[in-house]
């Protein structure tokens, strides 16, 4: 993993909007930050975070009324907001690559698996099909397919979720991409072939040094896999920081809230803390922290839209009131609020 | 109620509310007609049937919350429709507060159907969208008579209420809820016919973490309120963990596995359970190698003879291809369907 110091990827004050007869909805509003060759960056969020948004935009995939207003991604240095259409068609299924939860949204259900992955290569390529064959079929082997000469004929109805999975992977490492953006593509699988996949996944960019963009809603898959940790909420990124950091000493409210209502951190039949109520609609979000009517720590300031500060080395964090190492958060704000309003 | 008193399964205090003898479901597509005119001419063709659920025995007791677990294409979600009375078993039989559902008179039949509720897992495709909620919740009741056309309203008012949705709500369309108020509507409805079972099948898989671990928490309060009992049909083992009071593992159609919740996931016995349980990403294990299980479930049409997991597992020997594995006891209320617990 040569000079890993230049990202693979940055993405500098991305804003993405969505322009409706509603109103101007800010799916993703001033989202930051970078990946490393061979380094795995979870975007953890519910549904309605943006996370899937800020995927499509760097794959300029955002369709109207959407358009990416404000921001900079530097896809090694080079920016693909201003990038022509004919660039991003180069740089898409070559360079950066997108795994889409359902694998039937990359796959064509009328075209054999072979037609559509050596297409993809010739797309990018000045290769004979016979050598694009070998290369397809040396990607679904990689990808822990068995008989793939076999499967390569074989039509996209005839392979189970977890292998038209596999087969979405595949077709995604064709072009040995820099960069990887992988939408929830275990979220539909069981838990074994989810671990299959992150087996493949996890051996990729260890030896490749691809970069990898993980979207989830599930913290657990992030815990396992990554390396680095943004989580998402209202479109924009509330707490960046290492896995380890964000998930044992998590400092935004709704980050400990998010920890805190996994299962299996809570003790068996007690109630599971909970987050009340519900994400708010991005469409005319009052002013201010778009969580404080969730937080137990919300304070005067939370009227005014929150910056991003520094409460611990290495950590982003856009909250008023973060929540000191080590301690309850609710516990927190219901003895910190009443003084911070006195 | 004596039939119950020779149970086969795990024995539980008095009768259970739910008893499973030897529950198989089988799904036939008979031969079309070109087939069997194929066959006339000696091409040997044969239904395609598909064990779904095979041979299954198991007890519920009385306000216990029992886990069903399995990947998909187990057959879990089958089985919680045979219990909820949505398909009828093809053999064996399904006792409720011991009494054999097949043998029941007409009344009693709605009876029990009455006290055996299901809630599904995605409340778009279960509630109907052209109904206001109030008629969704209500409509049960009304034809039950369970309460009369003047008392509806404050009925589903009430309904709403246990499940923590505004009461004013009501007129309102499925449509105009997020997916967690969807799944509480979902719920309202069941517990409109005063159930003592609930069958959820899935019912948190499709929500958010934060509105997840809301319903939940609405599932455990319930259970108190009401004394309700659960069948909890699951994917997801760290839900499963979390609720249960006992947890019952299914493979191809088969129970390989039942044992108390801390019994499993502290020292899992069949090695499927034990492969499914490393799988599990787990808050606390960082950046782990992940070890995969080999190969994927089987399909149900052409299982492998023998053990239903021998290709898979990790242990598999001569007698594991050849011989089914029967569900013994192996510890008081532990039950697993391994060669391996014979002895060496």
């Amino acid at each position: 993993m040569a000079n890993s110091d230049v990202p693979t990827l940055e993405v500098r004050n991305l804003q993405t909007h969505f322009f409706t007869r509603a109103g101007v909805v800010k799916a993703v509003d001033d989202v930051s930050f970078a990946v490393r060759p061979g380094e795995i960056l979870g975007l953890v969020g519910e549904s309605g975070s943006g996370k899937t948004v800020t995927g499509f935009s760097i794959l300029g995939l955002v369709d109207e009324p959407g358009r990416v207003v404000d921001g900079e991604m530097l896809y090694k240095g080079e920016n693909l907001v201003n990038a022509s259409d004919e660039r991003m068609r180069q740089l898409r299924g070559n360079n950066i690559a997108m795994i889409f939860q359902d694998p039937m949204m990359t796959l064509n259900p009328v075209l054999r698996i072979d037609t559509q992955m050596i297409e993809a290569i010739q797309a990018h390529e000045n290769v004979s099909r016979a050598e694009a064959w070998e290369r397809s079929r040396a990607a679904l082997q990689q990808v822990g397919i068995p008989a793939a000469e076999e499967r390569l004929k074989s039509y996209p109805h005839q392979f189970s979720g977890g292998m038209r999975q596999r087969v979405a992977i595949a077709i995604a490492l064709l072009n040995k991409p820099d960069l990887i953006v992988a939408d929830e593509p275990t979220t539909a699988l069981d838990v074994t072939i989810q671990g299959q996949i992150l087996y493949e996944v996890q051996k990729l960019c260890e030896e490749t040094g691809t970069a990898m963009i993980w979207i989830t809603h599930d913290l657990s898959v992030v815990a396992g896999l990554a390396d680095e940790i943004c989580v998402m909420y209202a479109g924009r990124v509330v707490e960046h920081g290492s896995v380890d950091a964000v998930l044992d000493n998590p400092t935004h409210p709704y980050t400990h809230g998010l920890i805190n209502s996994v299962p299996s951190r809570n003790k068996r039949g007690q109630p599971l803390s909970q987050i009340p109520g519900m994400t708010p609609s991005l469409l005319n979000l009052p002013p201010g922290c778009p969580f404080k009517t969730r937080c137990p720590r919300v304070g005067p300031d939370c009227e005014v839209t929150p910056e991003i500060t520094h409460p611990v080395v290495g950590r982003d964090v856009r909250c008023h009131y973060p929540v000191p190492a080590g301690e309850d958060a609710a516990r927190a704000g219901a003895t910190a609020s009443p003084e911070v309003t006195a | 109620m004596s039939a119950a008193t020779d149970s086969a399964a795990a024995p539980t205090a008095e009768t259970p509310i739910l008893e499973l003898r030897n529950v198989s479901k089988r799904f036939v597509k008979p031969l079309d007609a070109a087939a069997k005119i194929a066959n006339v001419f000696g091409a040997g063709l044969k239904d395609e049937i598909v064990h779904a659920v095979d041979d299954v025995t198991m007890t519920v007791a009385d306000g216990e919350v029992v886990g069903l677990v399995g990947e998909s294409g187990c057959g879990k979600s089958t089985l919680g429709r045979v219990v909820a009375g949505v398909h009828p078993a093809t053999s064996g039989t399904v006792l409720f507060r011991g009494r054999k559902l097949s043998t029941q008179s007409a009344a009693e039949a709605r009876d029990t159907a009455l006290k055996v509720q299901m809630i599904f897992q995605d409340p778009m495709s279960s509630l109907n969208p052209r109904l206001r909620v109030q008629d969704i919740v209500g409509e049960a009741p009304r034809v039950h008579g369970l309460v009369d056309a003047k008392g509806m309203e404050d009925y589903v008012a009430e309904m709403l209420t246990r499940v923590g949705l505004d009461p004013s709500y009501a007129r309102r369309y499925p449509h105009q809820f997020s997916g967690g108020q969807r799944q509480r509507i979902g719920i309202a409805r069941a517990l409109a016919v005063n159930p003592d079972f609930l069958v959820c099948d899935e019912s948190v898989a499709a929500l958010d973490v934060s509105i997840q671990a809301q319903v939940l928490n609405l599932f455990m309060q319930l259970r108190e309120q009401f004394n309700l009992t659960y069948l909890f049909i699951s994917h997801d083992l760290g839900v499963v963990e979390h609720l249960s009071d006992r947890v019952v593992i299914m493979y191809l159609g088969r129970v390989v596995e039942t044992a108390r919740t801390e019994d499993i996931f502290t020292s899992a016995n069949h090695p499927y359970t034990q492969a499914l349980l490393a799988e599990v990403p787990r808050l606390d294990t960082r950046k782990r190698k992940f070890v995969p299980v080999k190969g994927e479930i089987p399909s149900p049409l052409n299982p492998p003879p023998g053990c239903h997991f021998h290709p898979r597992c990790p242990h598999a020997t001569e007698r594991c291809r050849v011989e089914q594995p029967l569900l013994k006891e192996i510890a008081p209320g532990r039950w697993s369907a391994c060669h391996l617990n014979d002895g060496a």
